[in-house]
């Protein structure tokens, strides 16, 4: 199938989402002597995740090229799976 | 904090060792070893251990083995410690005794038993009377009867007289020769065989020894027959003539040796009596000893005040745990009963402590690679709670497959989940220690590896089709009319998304499924792996040079803040923050309908160092040219302040002394942003050392060559470090390319055939995927991007902060012992 797919819907979403995890999470981490390093923790997943996330769809938001594909693979993909 | 320690005798500290804190300095290197105080007691000690040593030897002699200690004792005052030398002397002394004794009943024995079959074999010679040629294999020569028989006995007028023993084995056939030669043929010589095989008191082998009786007339032969059988050590037994005496001294041997088998029985029993005795107080009295012994080679460290009173020692000491050893110390002279206490001082100093950075057993291993490269100096920032994550998360960029990732962290979920299990914790193999002791590193690299796979789209090297692909091949396909004919005479088209429909919209997680079925999928990977190594490679050293600001004010040189990093941070994004804004302009403003004209960055980005412009390559956005010629003059201008900056300020500062601002005590620096936070930096009070208050001249050739160098160092390092980091690019495509020959070419094949068979011939092609893909894939490429990451942490990151030049804290501890 090939459905079109928005781009705003899911950099909201993953925008959000690692916001919740690196924004919002840091103050609900229980008081004890492990706090910092979770809180660094949570801060630096979010950060990476997200930047290499973002970095994939940005990539292909506006591809310069399509893929080359074999003709078996066109005749195959055409006629069974679209 | 440095401390100073008085001790009023030897005893009262024993609870302060057991905390672990403290490490001393050598305080009195001019008095020599053997002169310190407790020199006495720890030769003691090692008396004991030499006492303890034997006994153990003893136990293992004996088959057993000695359990390992239950609990941990403390370490035992001197009346005690006296009590455990008695006790370890007497019962070495009781087990030598009982051992002599029972060496010597066991001797006993043996000779008894061999005076029993001498005298039995000897018999059938001697009493019965057979033809010849049939006692059991008598070994005479030829030339001689093999026998005396009985019959001859009456013929012959001279008495005959025996000379009865045993011989070792080899030695029979040159014992005969030499018997026979020098008696001249006046002597029978019997050989046979013992029944059963006794043990050679020299040796200690079980041999099967011979017996001989030679009969022989003649007072000088028997002199000479008995020097013989001395040369040839033969054992000899006295023979008596009579039948009768001879049954005599058989029933009496038969009675000595039971008595005898008795007593050993009851002395092997009060053997291991004492052996459990030994076995059961052994384990507890060699753990007290070696802590004693650790405890006065400590103290003998320390030195006598001038009455000669008490000790003194300097200690390195955390200064948060100090009111904890005073509490011990308070302790330890309560229980030992003395009238004055002993207690811990503070000290100032201009030394450089001793780094000491907690951790608990998640954090170990990663603060562990991170002192591998080199231990923090004293105080300054620590990388280890970010490298928790960035570095599996840079591994995995390196590593990212779903199916692989999975595997990882599987196995380490379960070193984690069995990670009190007594059989992992005590593996020998230091391969495997090695990998058990970084189970929460390779849980964390395998649960990344998880996540780039899903954004890589490689499972096993297969794409998943989690959301619906966005290219369209039917749309294209309607478009240009590719009817089958038309595909069956072009072998390979391309999707053009500059025609409508055919793209539609990016695919929202990760690489869309349609590239790992396209032949060009490198072209597109390969772009988009390289840029994305970039980018976080700069974003990496970025927030190194970040961190570099925590140092400068943490040490109160605000003025390396304005002129250390400011220039940094404005060279490295001026030049190389701007490349990454292109690269993300790029994508955002470019799409394939001007694909054919699209700007290529990196000749933008050489043109921007060289000046000059190239007609053919389109500017990305209106004013491009003079915005990159601010920058570039910018990142130059920079170049100066930080190669000049630090030293002129310093020489100033040199040059003009205002009055100092009074160094008090500073105080600790535990509050924070999410980043220095109580558990991770090396927090100890700062000493009121430091940039001391007395003048020292600088030496300025020296700044100024350090800081040249830094600064080259830093310029030259953004170009190179930038590039540097295309390895995750490199080895992420060296993976995925590994994985693909596996599937292709070793798994693919077993779904070839489709019969019965084919399934029959799937379960080995897939062991030999399974093999390949752990040794290959996992281990090789596991290690292979591990190594890089660490690199690239070590060296790209660090250098942009990192002193490292500190020595860690190794407090006085007792640690558990592996005996042997």
């Amino acid at each position: 199938a090939m459905t079109a797919h928005s781009f705003a819907l899911p950099l909201v979403l993953f925008s959000a989402f690692w916001g919740l995890v690196g924004i919002a999470a840091p103050w609900f981490v229980p008081k004890g002597p492990n706090r910092g390093v979770i809180i660094t923790m949570l801060v630096t997943t979010a950060v990476c995740c997200y930047l290499f996330w973002l970095v994939a769809i940005l990539a292909q938001a506006n591809p310069l090229f399509g893929p080359q594909l074999k003709n078996e693979t066109i005749w195959y993909v055409r006629f069974l799976w679209e | 904090c440095l401390g100073c320690l008085f001790l009023r005798d030897a005893e009262s500290p024993n609870p302060m060792w057991g905390h672990g804190l403290t490490v001393p300095p050598q305080l009195n290197p001019k008095v020599s070893p053997f002169q310190r105080r407790f020199v006495g007691e720890v030769r003691r000690c090692e008396e004991m251990e030499k006492t303890f040593t034997f006994l153990q030897q003893e136990l293992r002699g004996a088959g057993r083995v000695p359990g390992p200690c239950p609990e941990s004792p403390r370490a035992p005052a001197a009346r005690e410690a006296l009590r455990v030398q008695e006790q370890s002397e007497q019962l070495a002394q009781e087990l030598r005794e009982v051992t002599r004794n029972r060496a010597s009943l066991r001797g006993r024995l043996r000779d008894l038993r061999q005076y029993l079959h001498v005298l039995r074999e000897g018999q059938r010679f001697t009493s019965l009377p057979a033809p010849l040629g049939s006692p059991p294999r008598p070994r005479a020569l030829s030339e001689r009867e093999p026998i005396l028989d009985p019959s001859l006995h009456q013929h012959l007028e001279r008495k005959i007289n025996f000379v009865a023993g045993v011989i070792h084995p080899w030695r029979v056939t040159a014992f005969e020769r030499l018997l026979w030669r020098a008696c001249r043929g006046y002597l029978v010589a019997s050989f046979v065989e013992m029944p059963e095989p006794m043990e050679d008191l020299a040796t200690g082998e079980s041999i099967t020894w011979v017996i001989f009786l030679i009969s022989y007339w003649g007072e000088q032969i028997g002199q000479k027959i008995r020097k013989i059988s001395d040369c040839f050590h033969c054992q000899v037994y006295p023979y008596p003539e009579s039948e009768a005496s001879r049954t005599d001294t058989i029933t009496g041997l038969h009675s000595q040796i039971q008595d005898l088998s008795v007593v050993l029985e009851e002395t092997e029993q009060y053997l291991a009596q004492v052996l459990d005795k030994v076995a059961l107080a052994l384990p507890t009295w060699r753990v007290q000893v070696q802590k004693m012994k650790a405890i006065y080679l400590i103290l003998n460290q320390c030195s006598f005040d001038v009455t000669e009173k008490c000790l003194i020692a300097e200690v390195w000491c955390p200064v948060r745990d100090l009111t904890q050893v005073q509490d011990a110390l308070r302790q330890g002279s309560y229980q030992s009963g003395s009238s004055v206490e002993c207690f811990v001082q503070r000290v100032p100093t201009s030394e450089s402590p001793p780094t000491l950075i907690r951790t608990n057993k998640f954090t170990a291993g990663f603060q562990s690679i991170v002192d591998a490269y080199g231990v923090a100096s004293y105080q300054e920032v620590n990388p280890a709670p970010y490298a928790i994550i960035t570095f599996p998360f840079i591994f995995a960029i390196m590593f990212g497959d779903v199916g692989h990732g999975l595997l990882m962290f599987l196995f380490a979920l379960w070193m984690v989940l069995y990670e009190d299990s007594p059989r992992l914790r005590q593996g020998t193999n230091e391969i495997w220690l090695t990998f058990f002791e970084g189970r929460y590193l390779i849980l964390l690299m395998g649960a990344f590896s998880i996540y780039t796979g899903f954004i890589y789209n490689e499972c096993f090297s297969k794409a998943t089709a989690i959301f619906p692909s966005a290219w369209s091949v039917a749309t294209m396909a309607n478009h240009s009319s590719w009817s089958s004919a038309y595909l069956a005479t072009h072998p390979m088209l391309t999707l053009d998304p500059n025609v409508t429909g055919v793209f539609r919209g990016p695919y929202p997680f990760g690489i869309d499924p349609i590239w790992s079925l396209a032949t060009n999928h490198l072209n597109f990977l390969n772009s988009f792996k390289m840029k994305m190594s970039v980018v976080l490679g700069i974003v990496h050293m970025s927030f190194g040079v970040v961190l570099g600001v925590f140092n400068h004010l943490h040490f109160q040189q605000r003025h390396r803040l304005v002129l250390e990093f400011f220039p940094e941070i404005i060279f490295l994004l001026a030049l190389f923050g701007y490349l990454v804004f292109l690269i993300f302009y790029k994508w955002i403003k470019f799409s394939a309908a001007d694909s054919l004209v699209a700007p290529s960055i990196l000749i933008h980005f050489i043109d921007m160092f060289l000046f000059t412009s190239n007609a053919e390559n389109l500017p990305l956005y209106p004013g491009q040219v003079p915005v990159q010629m601010v920058l570039v003059v910018l990142a130059l201008a920079s170049v100066p302040v930080l190669l000049l900056g630090t030293p002129l300020y310093q020489w100033c500062r040199q040059r003009a002394p205002r009055t100092l601002v009074a160094t008090g005590e500073q105080e600790p620096l535990l509050e924070g942003q999410e980043a220095g936070n109580s558990v991770n930096a090396a927090k100890e009070d700062v000493e009121s050392g430091g940039h001391s208050p007395n003048a020292k001249h600088l030496d300025f050739a020296e700044i100024f060559m350090h800081q040249a160098i830094h600064t080259i160092e830093y310029c030259l390092g953004c170009v190179s470090n930038t590039a540097s980091y295309l390895r995750l690019w490199a080895l992420s495509l060296a993976h995925a390319q590994l994985s693909e020959v596996l599937w292709t070419m070793v798994m693919r094949n077993g779904f070839v055939g489709l019969s019965y068979v084919g399934g029959v011939v799937l379960v080995p092609v897939f062991a030999a995927f399974a093999v390949l893909t752990v040794a290959i894939l996992l281990v090789m490429e596991g290690l292979s991007a591990f190594l890089h990451a660490l690199r690239l942490h070590w060296v790209e990151f660090q250098n942009k902060f990192y002193v490292g030049a500190g020595y860690k804290l190794c407090p006085f501890a007792f640690a558990p012992d592996t005996w042997e």
